[in-house]
């Protein structure tokens, strides 16, 4: 049965090659498709770039991308996750391997950018799917959320509170988000920020950024 | 070793792709036409009466082409499993399940049939899941159970997730629907066991469901479905 003679050596690995991938996780309505769309407008004109999306994605969705601008509908890919955006993400990372693979052949982009759907505070991509993941809250999910911590919280490259214009308006206060942020992610990097407010998306572009480079050189 | 490679074969959880599939329940919830446990003992009994028979048939053909000496032209298998599956739908979802399994099979277990199945554009499930059988030193049969259990079970899942149905009950259904499975996947060997041994895929079952091909069509057509076949 083992027919070693056979076998050309398997090149298949677990570990992501190629360009930059970064997944984009967190809760439904935080800002993770403003952060992918801010990301596009803001770095398009110098980095070729692609999208797995993990959300239900409608025609309506790829008008809307179209019509902004933000990215042209053949370097987006929709995976379907059978109700399960974190199994998809994490557990069997496979039909996103797939999408990432098929546009990295066809495009040859700088980064490639996987967001997840929204889904709870546990979810977390597989580092064999990306190389490097930002988590995004929102200050109307409650000021505590920080604080529950939870592996998206906890365990992420980039923790991202978005919208904090709107925190006097649900009365979240932001110093305690911050404060209990930095308190149980080692020294990770969390940014404060309204993308509304903010749609550059700098402090975020300054973070990938040099990560592109590292990975291309 | 080969009861516990068998079992992992088995399970769910080896990433597989399978989570993203409904084996055809996503359809006929939409439509009204699959509402409870009782609609879905229903659904399977007529899979196992019908389309069943075809992955059964592949998976136990897979295995034996990669278990016996010589090689195999998986194209004109790959080929048979294709004629096998009308809707380019329910082709699509087998292609990218066997891509998906191919790509956790080859990395788990070193085996020429897999190398083999690799060297085409796209595998079928079936013929993956036979040849990563055959890897862990399965039996023909045990690849047709393995088929028709991935069936029962893609179908199950689906349907708890889509409807909310209780969960212990559906593991009952399952429970039934795998025991109704056995002769199915006896009877898809024996005729896999044939085919291999006259080199003849015209022999592999050929059952099918025009309605279930029709609905795969519909589904792959319509937007934001959440499970892709």
């Amino acid at each position: 049965m083992h027919r070693d003679d056979l076998l050309t050596p398997a090149p298949l690995t677990a570990a992501p090659a190629g360009p930059l991938r970064v997944g984009i996780g967190g809760p439904v309505g935080g800002g993770k498709t403003a952060l992918v769309a801010a990301l596009c407008r803001a770095l398009r004109d110098d980095l070729s770039m692609v999208v797995v999306t993990n959300d239900i994605y409608t025609e309506e969705d790829a008008e809307f991308l179209r019509r902004h601008g933000v990215l042209p509908d053949d370097r987006i890919r929709a995976v379907r996750t059978g109700c399960c955006p974190h199994t998809a993400i994490r557990d069997d990372i496979t039909a996103n391997l797939d999408a990432v693979e098929e546009l990295v052949a066809r495009h040859d982009p700088d980064l490639v950018l996987v967001e997840s759907g929204g889904d709870n505070l546990t979810a977390t991509f597989s580092y064999g799917l990306v190389h490097a993941q930002i988590f995004v809250l929102d200050v109307a999910g409650g000021d505590k959320v920080p604080r529950k911590g939870g592996p998206g919280v906890t365990r992420s490259d980039l923790l991202v509170v978005n919208k904090i214009d709107l925190a006097p308006l649900v009365g979240a206060d932001l110093e305690v988000m911050r404060v209990d942020a930095e308190k149980v992610r080692e020294g990770r990097p969390t940014v404060l920020t309204s993308l509304r407010e903010q749609p550059d998306a700098a402090a975020i572009v300054e973070w990938i950024m040099p990560q592109v480079r590292a990975r291309r050189e | 070793m080969t009861t516990a490679g068998l079992l992992l074969l088995a399970d769910s959880r080896l990433p597989s792709g399978g989570h993203g599939h409904s084996g055809g329940v996503e359809a006929l919830v939409d439509r009204g036409l699959l509402r409870s446990v009782e609609d879905l003992a229903v659904f399977l009994a007529g899979r196992l009466a019908t389309g069943a028979a075809v992955p059964a048939g592949a998976a136990a053909a897979g295995c034996a082409l990669a278990g016996g000496a010589g090689p195999i032209t998986w194209e004109v298998w790959d080929n048979a499993v294709s004629a096998r599956l009308p809707a380019s739908a329910t082709r699509a979802a087998s292609y990218a399940q066997g891509a998906a399994l191919l790509r956790t099979a080859s990395l788990v277990w070193r085996s020429a049939g897999l190398v083999g199945l690799r060297a085409l554009p796209k595998a079928h499930h079936p013929l993956v899941l036979g040849a990563a059988a055959a890897a862990v030193g399965a039996a023909p049969a045990d690849a047709a159970l393995l088929a028709v259990h991935h069936v029962i079970g893609g179908a199950c899942t689906a349907a708890v997730r889509l409807l909310g149905l209780d969960p212990l009950a559906v593991a009952g259904v399952a429970a039934r629907a795998g025991k109704a499975a056995e002769p199915v996947a006896a009877a898809a060997t024996r005729a896999a066991r044939a085919a291999v041994a006259t080199a003849d895929p015209r022999l592999l079952p050929a059952d099918g469901n025009p309605l279930h091909d029709v609905l795969a069509q519909l589904h792959r057509l319509k937007e934001a479905t959440l499970f892709a076949s």
